[in-house]
């Protein structure tokens, strides 16, 4: 029996705060964390699956053009070696995140450097991989492709314009302004997992063995693409040892294991390289910003405007969504927003953690911390200023905020000195040391999601949906909502995931997973308490549970009298949605030391605070803050990618080059979690938290690099080769 | 991969002989070597496993210095008591490189012979004179941060990568070789090839040649410091590295050996650098005189630009640090 949520109106009953078995919130250690760091909890790529061949993809060796011929005799007497697989249903891209349809297809069609155009399957992986490179191939390619983002005429996005009052003017009348100019590089997931799948038929039915993070658009984009029912799919995603974006929709490798096993008959199994994953999964796009900022004399904004540039490939419907946070975080009448695609030939663009606001937020807040250098006030209190009343462009009130808060518990747990704040004034050795600040704010997203809870005859519960747990602790977090709502220990409620045979949840991305797929489980788990109340004959709001009985002492089970008990829980999203603006809100603070001499920077501390909604388990909530805030660090120093400028290719793509932030470079970071229920959020009251971690956190440390050195950079990363171009002698 | 054939080399004739042939290449830690092959970068028809041939020792010399066996590994060297209380410069270098469990897995033989970092190497679908001459060279023209501004040619601005035999360089170190036609020694300072024409030749090595050991002269104390930029803390390559021993006497320099990282297809050891400051007190105008001497003829390829400023501002840094309170 399936119960139907639909939330248009904000719930703020708290109903999971007068709830009696005291485990949602507890820092509960991940439930598959054991199987996970003994080896013995299997990815994609790991399951044992009998007579299984190995697939390799062959990528393009040229930008643009045609794949005009495929010698397969170059390669099928090479030992061990199967078939070339070249089918035209193979995707040449991943599909977008919730594309819900077949990415593109054709692999004839070549549209950049290291696009998959092939697939050689053999005995072994390593016949496979060799004989991959020995493919003969043979294009017709088209010269003069585009790959200078700067260099083409971009294409307008309307949705994401605004024109609202006169900029121009605020600017030429405002006390302060700053009109300055950021760029950002391209970034990679560099999730630790790569890319795999194998496939399996049996007749016309197809398991695949993948790892994805949203299994509930994927089996759609799987069966579009190869033609088929979703009800002959079955997709099988267990672990995921991170997503990050990246395997939000179906990948090249997926379609092709399938393809291949069914052209010979037998299991494939296909697993990127690192070099492939780097190579043709997704990008974040470089991005060019302009900011513009006026203000009156205290610092209050008049005007604000963010202009920004970004790149995809032709047809890709994606663009780096740079401005969502811009358009409600700070007031100002008059605003100017306008986002811009450059149509180029680099791999697809895509979503990487927190897309948007990962590159948006660091340039806004690096202007605002010029702003306040400019009014001459606290970077902090330039802020709270700032904080508008409602959503500057849309009619509509904020669902809550707790921007002033973060930034004021922040600033108190950080020890934040509001004194003065010239650069160089504290120097060790070599060493000019600093510190800086930034706002975070991402916007609130949340999905339409199944789950099916069961609570068994024997007192124990099974909660099953196809959503994914992609390092996140959606298993554990999932347990404690049931277990607190059952009243059962979360060790009593086994939790199944990533498989499509399961009801349909919505997914990991956008930070959506919990809010969503908790809310689904809280649904099927409040009707199950229904029955409950009716079967001790009184009303399910005065129904208290706790360790496996009601607070009358009768247990579980005798009330079941040995039947299971099972609803499918189904939340959706409602008109609510439009009356609100919801956001996470946080402040960073950081303080860095940058060396006089060669313009390496290392955090020496760091601190974010952050307002989510409700705090599902504090472990794996302070995990994704601190993990957010490692990111940050990486998009403020290291992380770049590097394309050819004369074939668009990406150079650095492993995990050597593309410098991911390490242990060395991640020093004490805090996470201070602000209590929060946000009952237009979701009928559990929580939020996002997975990307809030790094939306912004970069400026904190940019704006540590000036106060530092008085270097004031406006490119990141900030690499330290950029630091001494700017230090002042 | 290539496939290829495996043998382990019974003796140290047996391993000159086998790596004597054009297709067949020593295998040691393999933390090099083994990702080049997943990449058909290297395609060895045969891998001769030298690990069991013994020069896996550190030993002292009668001269009163140190012997590295080749099949040391780094971490075993960068450890050990008398490389830390003697040679502090290559402990530094040893344990600024890759990480801990590259370290443990490397060896000395291996880590003097690593190649280039240079993305266009590594990617056998781009151009590079290097894996494939005449092919031209992708990196001039292209992306080139991790460059070479000394000793360039036309055909190739790769840098040698390691950080170990900078400071090997800097110590007047040697690396003992063994051939068919017998041993020899030869200086570290001279063991890499500056590109030429010939940017497929890294070092000296004549086909069946193994290295066995490095020699470490007799202690020379002073101020040693192993100074690396590099654009995160650790697991990154050296965009510049100092390897530095000085002394001074009389506050004055008495000692100034220097040898370079991250600018050239060869740890960079310029005698005229080190010469330029003995017998001078330490000032700043003193080391922007090294500086001047030591980049003379840099040269930038765009990218790599940064790095002329970067090597005089990190030799200033060390310079002064060895010094402090001299000046
Ligand atoms: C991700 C990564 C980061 C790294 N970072 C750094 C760094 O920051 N600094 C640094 O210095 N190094 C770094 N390294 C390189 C590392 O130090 C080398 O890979 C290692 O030292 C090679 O030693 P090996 O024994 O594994 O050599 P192998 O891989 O076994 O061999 C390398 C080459 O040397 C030859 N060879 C080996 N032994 C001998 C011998 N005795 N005589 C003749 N030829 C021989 C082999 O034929 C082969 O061509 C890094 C490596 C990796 C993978
Ligand atoms: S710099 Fe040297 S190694 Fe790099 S592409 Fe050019 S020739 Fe090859």
């Amino acid at each position: 029996m399936t119960v139907h949520f639909k939330q248009d109106e904000p719930d703020n009953s708290n109903r999971l705060d007068g709830m009696k078995q005291g485990v949602l919130g507890e820092p509960l250690p991940r439930i598959e964390g054991l199987a996970k760091v003994t080896g013995t909890a299997p990815y994609a790529a790991e399951y044992p699956i009998e007579n299984c061949a190995e697939g390799v993809l062959v990528t393009s060796t040229i930008t643009r053009g045609k794949v005009t011929s495929i010698d397969r005799r170059s390669v099928l007497s090479m030992p061990g070696v199967i078939a070339v697989v070249d089918d035209e249903k193979m995707c040449t891209r991943a599909a977008q995140g919730t594309a819900n349809e077949a990415p593109t297809q054709g692999p004839k069609q070549v549209c950049y450097w290291g696009q998959p155009i092939a697939l050689v399957v053999a005995e072994t992986f390593e016949q496979a991989r060799d004989a991959a490179k020995h493919l003969k191939v043979e294009y017709r390619e088209e010269d003069g492709a585009p790959l200078d983002p700067n260099a083409v005429e971009p294409e307008g996005q309307e949705d994401e314009t605004v024109h609202q009052g006169d900029l121009a003017h605020a600017m030429a009348e405002a006390a302060h302004n700053v009109d300055v100019t950021y760029t950002t590089k391209g970034h990679a997931s560099a999730a630790m997992e790569p890319h795999a799948a194998i496939a399996q038929w049996d007749g016309d039915k197809l398991t695949v063995h993948a790892s994805l993070q949203m299994l509930n658009y994927n089996i759609t984009e799987l069966a579009e693409a190869l033609d088929m029912e979703e009800e002959n799919i079955r997709l099988v995603s267990r672990f995921v040892g991170g997503g990050f974006g990246s395997k939000l929709g179906i990948s090249e490798e997926v379609v092709a294991a399938a393809l291949a096993a069914k052209q010979i008959g037998r299991p494939v199994r296909v697993v990127q390289s690192r070099q492939q994953v780097f190579q043709t999964v997704m990008r974040r796009s470089e991005t060019t910003q302009r900011l513009r900022l006026a203000a009156d004399s205290d610092g209050k904004l008049t005007g604000f405007g963010h202009e920004a540039l970004v790149s995809n490939l032709p047809g890709e419907s994606f663009a780096e969504p740079v401005l969502q946070s811009s358009h409600f975080l700070y007031g100002g009448e008059n605003r100017e927003l306008m986002l811009k695609v450059a149509r180029i030939h680099r791999m697809t663009a895509g979503s990487v953690r927190a897309p948007g606001e990962a590159v948006g937020m660091p340039t806004l807040e690096g202007a605002m911390d010029v702003l306040a250098e400019k009014v001459g006030i606290d970077p902090v209190e330039l802020r709270l200023r700032n904080i508008p009343e409602q959503d500057p462009e849309e009619d509509l009130p904020f669902s809550s905020h707790k921007l002033a808060d973060c930034l004021k518990q922040g600033a108190e747990a950080f020890g934040w000195d509001n004194g003065p704040r010239k650069p160089r004034r504290r120097r060790e050795g070599e060493w000019w040391i600093g510190t800086g600040m930034a706002s975070a704010a991402r916007v609130h997203n949340i999905a339409e999601a199944k789950a099916r809870v069961t609570l068994k005859a024997d007192g124990t519960a099974l909660v099953e949906t196809d959503m994914t747990d992609i390092g996140t602790g959606t298993y554990t977090i999932l347990a404690q909502i049931a277990g607190e709502m059952l009243g059962l220990d979360p060790k009593q409620v086994l939790v199944e995931l990533g498989d499509t045979r399961h009801p349909r949840g919505p997914g990991s991305g956008g930070s959506w997973g919990a809010a969503s797929i908790g809310s689904a489980v809280y649904v099927a788990c409040k009707v199950i308490r229904e029955e409950l109340a009716k079967k001790v004959g009184i009303s399910e709001e005065v129904l208290e549970l706790s360790e496996g009985k009601t607070a009358t002492g009768e247990s579980l089970t005798d009330l079941l009298e040995g039947n299971d008990l099972a609803r499918e829980g189904h939340y959706e999203p409602g008109d609510i949605e439009d009356d609100y603006t919801a956001s996470g809100f946080g402040a960073f603070f950081a303080e860095v030391r940058v060396n006089h001499y060669t313009g390496e920077t290392r955090v020496d501390r760091m601190l974010g605070a952050f307002g989510f909604g409700r705090v599902l388990n504090a472990k794996t909530a302070r995990s994704q803050c601190i993990g957010g805030i490692t990111w940050s660090i990486g998009v403020a120093l290291t992380e770049a990618l590097e394309f050819d400028p004369r074939d668009g290719h990406l150079v650095n793509c492993d995990l050597a080059e593309y410098h991911v932030p390490v242990h060395r470079d991640v020093p004490d970071i805090e996470a201070v979690l602000v209590e929060e229920r946000d009952g237009a959020a979701s009928p559990i009251q929580a939020k996002g938290i997975g990307e809030l971690g790094m939306c912004g956190g970069a400026a904190a440390i940019a704006n540590a690099i000036y106060n530092a050195c008085g270097a004031r950079l406006y490119d990141y990363p900030m690499t330290p080769d950029r630091v001494l171009a700017a230090m002042p002698d | 991969m290539r496939p290829f054939q495996y043998t382990r080399a019974p003796s140290l004739t047996e391993a000159s002989h086998l790596t004597a042939g054009e297709d067949t290449l020593a295998i040691a830690g393999g933390t090099n070597l083994l990702d080049l092959m997943k990449l058909q970068v290297e395609t060895p028809g045969q891998l001769a496993d030298i690990n069991r041939l013994g020069f896996a020792d550190i030993e002292n010399t009668d001269d009163g210095g140190l012997r590295l066996g080749a099949l040391a590994t780094n971490t075993e060297t960068a450890v050990h008591p008398r490389v830390r209380a003697d040679y502090p410069v290559l402990s530094r270098a040893i344990l600024a490189g890759a990480t801990q469990q590259l370290r443990n897995k490397a060896t000395n033989g291996g880590n003097l012979c690593q190649r280039t970092r240079c993305f266009y190497f590594t990617n056998i679908d781009q151009p590079c004179n290097k894996r494939k001459p005449g092919s031209g060279c992708g990196a001039i023209d292209g992306v080139a941060k991790l460059h070479a501004i000394l000793g360039t040619s036309d055909q190739c601005i790769a840098t040698y990568p390691g950080d170990m035999a900078v400071a090997l360089s800097a110590l007047g170190a040697e690396a003992r070789i063994s051939g068919d036609k017998g041993e020899r020694n030869v200086p570290v300072r001279d063991f890499h090839c500056l590109p030429g024409d010939t940017p497929w030749i890294e070092n000296v090595l004549e086909p069946g040649e193994v290295i066995t050991g490095i020699a470490l002269p007799a202690p020379v104390g002073g101020t040693q410091i192993y100074r690396k930029v590099r654009e995160r803390s650790s697991y990154a390559f050296a965009l510049v590295s100092v390897a530095a021993i000085i002394e001074l006497t009389d506050g004055k320099f008495s000692r100034a050996d220097l040898a370079f990282g991250g600018l050239a297809h060869k740890p960079w050891h310029d005698p005229r650098v080190g010469k330029c400051l003995l017998g001078q007190p330490p000032s700043d105008a003193l080391f922007d005189k090294a500086a001047d001497i030591l980049l003379e003829d840099a040269r930038g390829f765009g990218e790599n630009d940064f790095k002329i400023p970067l090597a005089r501002r990190t030799l200033h840094s060390v310079l002064a640090q060895a010094t402090e309170g001299a000046a």
